[in-house]
């Protein structure tokens, strides 16, 4: 039972987009912060550029194509969701959620290659930073997943369909750090 | 006040506490009127029968003046308190006057060993003197300090001096004092760098020119290996 | 809005529901906002009384080294070490953080938005055991090998980083785990603080009618978001530190400690204003009830409280001016840290202000509230002479820094609570404090805090540096003169520990046989007043509406001193 507070929009916004935003803004400032730890260090030490060469350019852009299109179709899911779909929402999330494996799966081949020949996280810094800052938004990935698939479960029954335009926010916004990540970790050579 | 607890034995001893004393007469001041107005406000307004309280917003220009009037005469004091402390940090900190003479300060866990030139007025020199928990320094001299940090972070403080710095490992930080003063006082490490942190206390000598030759002359010379590792540079 | 409506009639829903609970899922297990605040000022409560423990056992040592201390035995440099980082560390995030934004921001804001409860009841249940957790972890890392991290509560890599250097090897780590855990604590906590305060106000609320100790709530909680981040980051990268062997602060292996102060006093100093706020927040709403007076300025206070938080975000440098940053950017810092003293002081000034034509009635929660501001003061000119970098060559980790502080933070966790703590006593437990214990109580502690205090600007003064066990290794500072200003200091401390029994006696005693309280016992405005005491669940049968800003007293057009702004009229 939902206490009348939560039905409230006194600032004519709703409340779960307010929560959601709450939560962006301050994964937000954590990997703001990671990454600019990151870019202080890279430009001071230039000889990261050699450690950055071994990374995988192919299967981090392959991962930035997959991200993306598990955005959009965030995006598809949300659009159904407004139609009152809450079917087509429902499936649109599977698929989404199916991008998000693709994307983790790719990632601990990649990783599995990487660490079987000599690159772990305590090679060097480049290489600390590289699985830390991929390592947590991966742990993002996967957790965006899981919610997902309770959301999905939901809107298959026709319920709670305003989250999926909930979750999608947050999808994109995993999304967008992955579109910070790739270049500074594997384009920056 | 900080004269009342502590002889000034460097040249910059003095500005530091000229500016402490500015600092503290604004302080003050200021400190005796918002209270004295504040104990005074609570004595006048006191709740007495037959008495009410009045009703005042704030929020009209005639009474918000007597915020803002205030608000400005602080910013005001706040011009003069960051000119006397920008003008004092860059004399000490910023501002680097040749140096006459240089000593070597290395911080560990829980010693400070201090690397002095010997006769020849050079440091990393054969005749170099190396000691533990001894400055020796030459009154009216002019002092390069190269600080250094073996394992954690320690801070080189000399309060007679009124310095202090911080040492990190894998950096050489240079800075200088000139002591004024003869006598022997107290070196302190001012960062908690572990369990021995309180232990971590040395003395500075400060002497004339002819005790201070008498005491070059009278250590023999030795060579600190331990402490002349390299230190690498931040870059790799 | 139209929708809710009809909602908003639904009388006393859930009570019923609530009644054959058993004890675990009524007071453990709730998601009553209430019963949250309650486990969240219990916990902090319970962390005060070991952070004051810690602050008597160390303090002894200093007076006395080396002699045994009553109640803890031997005092070793390792114990001391711990003691104090532990102290440090509890305070400000076990006590302060819970007691000011969590047990009174749940408490408060739903009671004083007219709301019927926080927007995310499980989400704050969830917050709350989080930060248990957390307790938990903390405490329990007294009771590894090698015992409490000693660190200091900054924790300073390379000493925090390598067990070879704070010989702590699993201390360190599970403190750095209890810290992140409660940060996550509080960020879940803030969706609702902001959520609630923002979107669950009652019909007529506008934003300038929300009481300013919600405002207050509600910006430390964005403080506490934006500040956190950076720092969440630097506890992982130091926590792989400490466990993989990464080499983020490593500087014999490319990396750089001084990256980790940035990274806590980036969120250090907006920290200080994060509790600060509560307590400020707190103080408007008691003087203003007890000078019978309309808060000065209402607005002007909700802006410079703003400009406080923004400028808080650029002056974190000044904690580090000597620790080997580049010295021109100390000139920047000095800039902005003594801009800060100019919305701080014109806070006070109308605080001050609010006083001038008022009709005072010295209670408790009135003394609390006014000591907030005398002693808030004098931590806030002390703050002046290290805000300035030429001075902080000197004061920097003096003892002057340790007094300027807990003349900052005594009043906001101490005075604030205690002040908030006796002004909703009533609400919170539907029966009254007795007033003469609670001005004996008032009068032992405030007094004693300052002989603790005083003493320790002076031996700051006299040039003692922190942190330290024993102080016989420095012959200028091992004089019996200054030895009489510490065993001052510790005697002071302990009379002020002492007098908290009389607190306990007259919380508990009143808690079960004080005089009933009613609905508004101190004739208040805000919402909460409106409710019964203590509030059910749900709080009211029907939920209020607004139709006035919160501090009309003493209205002219109103024949009583106050008119709560539930009533129409």
């Amino acid at each position: 039972m939902r206490p009348i507070a939560t039905t409230r929009s006194a600032s004519g916004m709703p409340t779960g987009l307010l929560a959601v935003w709450w939560v962006v803004a301050s994964e937000i400032v954590i990997f703001g912060g990671l990454l600019a730890s990151y870019l202080m260090y890279r430009l001071s030490h230039d000889s990261w550029s050699e450690q950055a060469a071994n990374t995988n350019t192919a299967i981090g852009a392959t991962n930035t194509f997959v991200l993306l299109t598990s955005s959009f179709l965030a995006v598809s899911a949300h659009a159904a969701a407004e139609k009152g779909d809450g079917k087509k929402a429902a499936r649109y999330l599977w698929y989404t959620i199916g991008g998000a494996m693709t994307f983790v799966a790719i990632k601990s081949f990649e990783w599995y290659t990487e660490i079987t020949h000599g690159f772990t996280i305590t090679s060097n810094t480049f290489w600390s930073f590289y699985y830390t800052a991929a390592g947590i938004h991966a742990l993002h990935v996967i957790a965006g997943a899981f919610i997902m698939a309770i959301v999905a479960r939901e809107a298959a029954k026709g319920l709670e369909l305003h989250r999926v335009e909930l979750i999608g926010i947050y999808w994109h916004f995993v999304d967008i750090v992955w579109i910070f990540l790739f270049p500074l970790l594997y384009i920056a050579k | 006040m900080l004269e009342w607890y502590l002889p000034q034995a460097s040249t910059y001893a003095s500005e530091i506490d000229n500016l402490v004393n500015l600092i503290g007469a604004f302080v003050a001041f200021w400190f005796v009127l918002s209270f004295g107005t504040f104990i005074w406000l609570i004595f006048r307004f006191r709740a007495r029968p037959g008495t009410e309280a009045e009703y005042i917003t704030g929020e009209l220009k005639h009474q918000k003046r007597w915020i803002t009037i205030p608000h400005l005469l602080v910013l005001v004091c706040d011009v003069f308190i960051i000119v006397g402390a920008v003008s004092v940090w860059y004399n000490i900190k910023q501002y680097l006057p040749p140096a006459e003479q240089t000593v070597r300060v290395v911080g560990q866990q829980w010693t400070w060993t201090f690397q002095h030139p010997g006769a020849d007025g050079q440091l990393d020199t054969a005749d170099d003197i190396a000691t533990v928990n001894e400055l020796h320094v030459q009154k009216g001299v002019t002092y390069h300090y190269q600080l250094q940090s073996v394992d954690v972070l320690h801070d080189f403080s000399v309060p007679v001096f009124r310095l202090k710095q911080d040492a990190i490992p894998g950096r050489t930080i240079t800075g200088w004092f000139e002591p004024t003063l003869e006598g022997e006082y107290d070196v302190q490490c001012a960062e908690i760098c572990g369990i021995g942190h309180g232990l971590m206390g040395a003395r500075i000598f400060i002497e004339n020119e002819a005790q201070h030759a008498a005491w070059v002359a009278g250590e023999s010379p030795v060579r600190l290996a331990a402490v002349t590792t390299p230190t690498r540079a931040i870059q790799e | 809005m139209a929708e809710s409506i009809p909602h908003e009639v639904d009388p006393g829903h859930g009570d019923h529901h609530h009644e054959d609970q058993g004890f675990v899922s009524k007071y453990l297990l709730s998601t009553d906002h209430k019963i949250i605040a309650m486990q969240y000022m219990f916990t902090g409560m319970l962390m005060a009384v070991i952070g004051g423990f810690m602050s008597y056992v160390f303090r002894m040592q200093l007076a006395f080294p080396g002699e045994s201390v009553p109640l803890w035995g031997i005092v070793t440099p390792a114990n001391y070490n711990a003691l104090i980082t532990n102290h440090g560390t509890i305070m400000i995030f076990w006590v302060a953080m819970p007691v000011l934004i969590a047990a009174f921001g749940n408490y408060l804001i739903p009671l004083m938005v007219g709301a019927d409860d926080m927007v995310f009841p499980k989400l704050n249940r969830l917050s709350y055991q989080i930060f248990l957790i957390s307790a938990l972890v903390l405490l329990s890392s007294y009771l590894v090998e090698g015992g409490g991290f000693g660190g200091a509560w900054t924790s300073y890599p390379p000493l925090s980083a390598k067990s070879q250097y704070n010989l702590t090897p699993a201390g360190a780590s599970l403190w750095l785990l209890a810290v992140a855990l409660e940060f996550v604590a509080f960020l879940l906590g803030g969706i609702n603080f902001i959520t609630t305060a923002m979107n669950s106000r009652a019909p007529g609320m506008k934003l300038y009618d929300i009481p300013m100790v919600i405002w207050m709530i509600v910006i430390a909680s964005i403080l506490f978001m934006v500040s956190v981040g950076p720092l969440i980051a630097g506890a992982i990268m130091l926590f792989f530190d400490q466990t993989l062997g990464t080499a983020f602060f490593d500087p014999n292996r490319g990396g750089d400690p001084i990256l980790w102060q940035h990274l806590f006093w980036f969120f250090g100093h907006p920290e200080v204003y994060v509790v600060l706020l509560p307590a400020v927040g707190i103080t408007a709403e008691i003087i203003t009830v007890f000078a019978r007076k309309k808060l000065f300025a209402y607005k002007t206070v909700l802006h410079t409280a703003v400009g406080t938080g923004v400028l808080s975000f650029t002056v974190w440098a000044h904690h580090q001016f000597i620790a080997g940053i580049d010295p021109r950017m100390a000139h920047i810092f000095t800039l902005t840290t003594l801009l800060i003293s100019i919305p701080i002081a014109e806070m006070m000034f109308v605080y001050i202000a609010t006083l001038y034509g008022g009709s005072i009635r010295l209670t408790t929660p009135m003394l609390w509230a006014l000591a907030f501001i005398g002693e808030f003061l004098i931590g806030g000119v002390t703050g002046i002479f290290l805000g300035a970098s030429g001075a902080d060559v000197y004061f920097h980790d003096t003892y002057f820094v340790l007094a300027h502080f807990h003349y900052t933070f005594y009043p906001i966790a101490i005075i604030g609570t205690f002040a908030g703590v006796s002004y909703w006593f009533p609400k919170m437990f539907g029966r009254m404090m007795n007033d003469t214990l609670g001005k004996i109580h008032f009068w032992g502690s405030i007094v004693s805090f300052n002989f603790i205090f005083i003493p320790l600007f002076v031996l700051g003064t006299a040039g003692q540096h922190r942190r330290i066990f024993d102080f016989q290794n420095f012959p200028a500072l091992a004089t019996p003169e200054l030895q009489q200003l510490r065993i001052l200091a510790t005697m002071s401390l302990v009379v002020m520990l002492g007098f908290q029994f009389v607190w306990l006696y007259n919380f508990i005693n009143s808690m079960f046989r004080g005089p009933k309280a009613g609905k508004n016992p101190w004739k208040a405005n805000t919402l909460e007043w409106s409710a019964d005491s203590p509030p059910p669940h749900g709080n009211w049968p029907e939920l209020p509406t607004v139709y006035r800003p919160p501090y009309e007293y003493s209205h002219p057009d109103r024949e009583e001193d106050y008119w709560p702004q539930h009533l129409p009229n």
